[in-house]
């Protein structure tokens, strides 16, 4: 590229989402009800975690506001990483009907392109629920605000956004290859994120030693929120843990940009 | 200088064949194998072969979407896997079957996307715009969405979109398929007048010998991933089993004539049809039968290309 | 071939088409099972604070966690199922020449719809049950009987959810893009089937509604008829709840085909 050339993925990656956002203004009742529903999704969702409330005062031992602190948490950092990359689980899509070959024509990175396309204006009702269940739980839970707190709350945002757009990344890589098993991503960020709207005390060791060295999701919220929601960790391990998101985040974005690479040039391009 | 070249360049495939309801075999298949050509700059050149034979493989290669297995590549210049963003600035792809339009999008705006996506000077998009506007009667389109283009229309929407930025090179993967007699003959002056004119070297694939007849002095024949034949089209006349016909006047009536190295296939009253191979010097045959027989007159027919390249499909299935 | 004959033959071939799909039945079994193992973790956690909550005990809860998973392909909660294909032959047009076909189009993707599940029964039902039976502690009636009603169930289940799907595809007909209306009906069908959150544990009024819709079918009735939560005289009534949502979405589903047909006809195409 010409330019710098993050400033002109930036570009590109806004050209062709604008272009997407157009598209989809072509099909308007059909657009208005996608907003209108997947802001009733996600609401739904919440309302889940509610009723349960409902019926008990605390859940492995976490208040209502505490479980919302979580949940939005969660919910933002996929809900923007879906924002951005939620068309990687339509690689393997692309891959069939042999459209990525035309996506690899052109002088804009492939994975800019694919995270564009058919970018989805829609999908920020899921951002603003998590915006309305963050605000609520930031409000109401009991938090002894420090500056080290306050700043943790954005950088939480950010990593956990960088985690889960790695995975979305890896899936899309791995669909490079197996183009019909777009649901293998959905464990991980879908059911990631699940689990991490509850307070990880609730699982046994294992699975919360696996979900922080094997699939690093607790980073997304978990470790910043024990410091934040200040919680003895289950796993006792060191403080420094609490604030390792930006590492996790840095260490996951590698690993998906290696295997990213690694697809394309393995790619059999065999769509019709 | 070359523009395109490739240098004995294999692809491999593996693929896995169900063998039994349960079992399925590994086998490896060689989609282009051992491949060497090069293509200069301004030519226009034709590259057929049965399906499956590793046209696309190669043309996918050429563009850098697939990696070779081995061997070596430059376009431009430039190894097109390595350098596939930067290649993409300077080459134009036309896929028949598909668009790489956005459907819903009027064909104006594609355009206008495009010249953002690949940063054309807007002086420059503005003339290649009005040309192709001009020269592909694409005026009345512009503001329609893709989706409700025919397929005529939306081929020369394809073909305008893969030129605006001023490729060095146009692949077109069966251009004309699918097109009545009056678009794909528009089509052809079209790219006629681009190769000439702009200078753009054309590597075009194609069922439709008319295409090549018309558009391209050089054709590349492949089969089995390898190239079975390179050369002016005019030359694919001697190409393979194909034969040519010596016809022979006789002053009289007679039996089928017998001579070495050829096939009396007709009789028509004093006239008969003898077939002998392609490559092979009508000389001696002449000869022969002039000094057996009391000859008329003579004429040689050849093959027409149709035949050649049916009968070069039909042997290697 | 027409007649019963045929539309065996439609949900024989669709069976076989999905058997195919090795890779996605793979990936979605694995799916499957890690959210069956995160709810359920999630659903000891909820009972642990109160044991009998919505007249479940906590193996009961688990265990309807797996049949949730177990049943949420083959019942289709989250779509697309065989009308995925309807849906882009209504968006492309070519569903003027299903019409003209002498065969009934909503029989025909039924059947199509019935032998996707009854694969998917198999292939994305049993894998996540037996993660489900190695990590925790379920329970499954031994008594045959309930198994086959539960069978049964399941069947009525997979039309009440085609039947709302089939209404989904045949929006398209006034809809141009169908996918907020998809959106939608996954939005509706996962929260009122109780794939999250039983339907047993919600709130008063809440419960009543969900239990009278169309979606209880789906899984909450299947469900509870496999735990023995149902006997006797209530599981009739479960299954004659089932078929008369059936009934009344399969001919609602034909009323709005025909005004849809007599539209393209109007407009020509």
């Amino acid at each position: 590229m010409a330019d710098a050339p993050a400033l002109g993925r930036a570009r590109a990656y806004g050209l062709l989402s604008w272009m997407w956002i157009r598209s989809s203004m072509a099909y308007r009742t059909s657009f208005v009800i996608l907003l209108t529903s997947s802001f009733a999704i996600t609401f739904l969702d919440f309302a889940a975690i509610l009723i349960m409330f409902a019926s008990v005062d605390r859940l492995g031992g976490f208040s209502v506001s505490e479980v919302a602190f979580l949940y939005g948490s969660t919910s933002l950092a996929l809900g923007f990483a879906d924002l951005f990359g939620g068309s990687l689980d339509r690689v393997g899509a692309r891959v069939r009907d042999g459209s990525l070959d035309a996506m690899l024509l052109r002088p804009v990175p492939t994975l800019v392109q694919i995270m564009a396309d058919q970018f989805a204006i829609r999908r920020l009702g899921r951002v603003l629920q998590a915006v309305l269940v963050f605000g609520w739980a930031l409000a109401t839970a009991d938090i002894g605000w420090t500056w080290d707190r306050v700043l943790l709350v954005p950088a939480m945002l950010v990593c956990g956004t960088a985690i889960f757009l790695a995975i979305l990344v890896l899936a899309g890589a791995f669909q490079v290859l197996a183009s019909d098993a777009a649901d293998v991503g959905n464990a991980f960020t879908y059911g990631g994120n699940t689990m991490l709207q509850y307070p990880l005390t609730i699982y046994p060791t294992e699975v919360v030693r696996a979900v922080t060295f094997v699939v690093p999701v607790a980073f997304v919220n978990w470790y910043p929120a024990l410091h934040i929601l200040d919680r003895a960790d289950p796993l006792n391990l060191p403080t420094w843990w609490q604030f390792a998101s930006p590492l996790a985040a840095a260490v996951m974005c590698g690993v998906a940009a290696m295997c990213w690479r690694a697809a394309l040039r393995h790619y059999r391009s065999t769509g019709s | 200088m070359s523009l395109i070249e490739v240098d004995r360049v294999s692809r491999t495939f593996v693929v896995r064949r169900k063998t039994s309801t349960l079992r399925r075999a590994r086998q490896v298949v060689r989609a282009v194998d051992d491949l060497s050509f090069t293509v200069t700059a301004g030519e226009m050149v034709g590259y057929i072969g049965p399906n499956g034979a590793g046209k696309s493989t190669t043309i996918k290669m050429l563009t850098g979407i697939l990696v070779p297995s081995s061997g070596r590549l430059r376009v431009a210049g430039l190894d097109p896997s390595a350098a596939r963003v930067e290649l993409a600035r300077r080459i134009g792809v036309v896929f028949g079957q598909r668009t790489t339009l956005w459907w819903d999008l009027p064909l104006r705006d594609s355009f206008a996307l495009l010249r953002r996506i690949y940063r054309v000077p807007l002086t420059r998009f503005r003339q290649n715009l009005d040309t192709f506007v001009e020269l592909l009667d694409l005026g009345d389109l512009l503001h329609r969405p893709v989706r409700q283009l025919s397929l005529g229309q939306r081929m020369r929407g394809d073909i305008a979109a893969a030129l605006l930025h001023d490729p060095d090179i146009l692949y077109l993967d069966e251009p004309t398929i699918g097109l009545d007699v009056v678009s794909k003959s528009a089509l052809r002056g079209f790219l006629r007048e681009v190769n000439a004119e702009r200078n753009v070297t054309v590597l075009l694939t194609t069922h439709d010998l008319v295409d090549i007849e018309q558009l391209c002095r050089r054709v590349m024949v492949i089969d089995h991933g390898h190239l079975v034949y390179d050369g002016e089209l005019a030359g694919l006349h001697a190409f393979g089993n194909a034969r040519r016909t010596l016809v022979v006047d006789l002053s009289d009536p007679a039996p089928p004539v017998d001579v070495r190295g050829a096939t009396v296939t007709r009789v028509d009253g004093p006239r008969q049809w003898l077939e002998f191979p392609a490559q092979a010097s009508a000389a001696p045959i002449v000869a022969a039968v002039a000094a057996g027989y009391d000859v008329a007159d003579l004429s040689i027919q050849e093959p027409a290309i149709e035949d050649v390249i049916r009968q070069l499909y039909l042997d290697r299935r | 071939m027409s007649g019963p004959g045929l539309y065996a033959a439609v949900a024989v071939r669709s069976f076989r088409r999905y058997s195919t799909y090795r890779a996605a039945t793979l990936a979605g079994a694995f799916t499957n099972s890690v959210f069956g193992v995160i709810l359920a973790y999630t659903f000891i956690a909820l009972w642990s604070e109160r044991p009998d909550l919505g007249g479940y005990d906590v193996t009961t809860a688990v265990t309807f966690v797996w049949i949730g998973q177990a049943l949420l392909t083959p019942v289709a909660i989250f779509a697309s199922g065989a009308e995925a294909d309807l849906v882009e032959r209504v968006r492309t047009g070519d569903v003027a020449i299903d019409l003209y076909r002498p065969t009934d189009l909503q029989l025909w993707w039924l059947a199509a719809d019935l032998g996707r599940a009854a694969f998917q029964l198999l292939a994305r039902g049993l894998p996540p049950t037996l993660i489900g039976l190695l990590i925790f502690d379920l329970r499954f009636p031994s008594n045959p009987v309930t198994w086959l009603v539960f069978l049964l169930s399941v069947v009525l289940a997979v039309t009440v959810s085609f039947s709302i799907r089939y209404l989904l595809a045949l929006s398209g007909f006034w809809l141009l893009d169908v996918r907020g209306a998809q959106t939608l009906t996954i939005v509706l069908s996962t929260f009122f089937s109780g794939l999250f959150l039983p339907l047993v544990i919600f709130p008063g009024w809440l419960k009543d509604v969900a239990f009278a819709l169309p979606w209880a079918s789906l899984l909450q009735l299947p469900a509870d008829v496999l735990l023995e939560e149902r006997t006797g005289w209530s599981v009739v009534q479960a299954l004659a709840f089932q078929a008369a949502w059936a009934t009344a979405l399969l001919l609602l589903g034909r009323l709005v085909l025909r005004v849809a047909t007599r539209r393209v006809v109007v407009q020509g195409g």
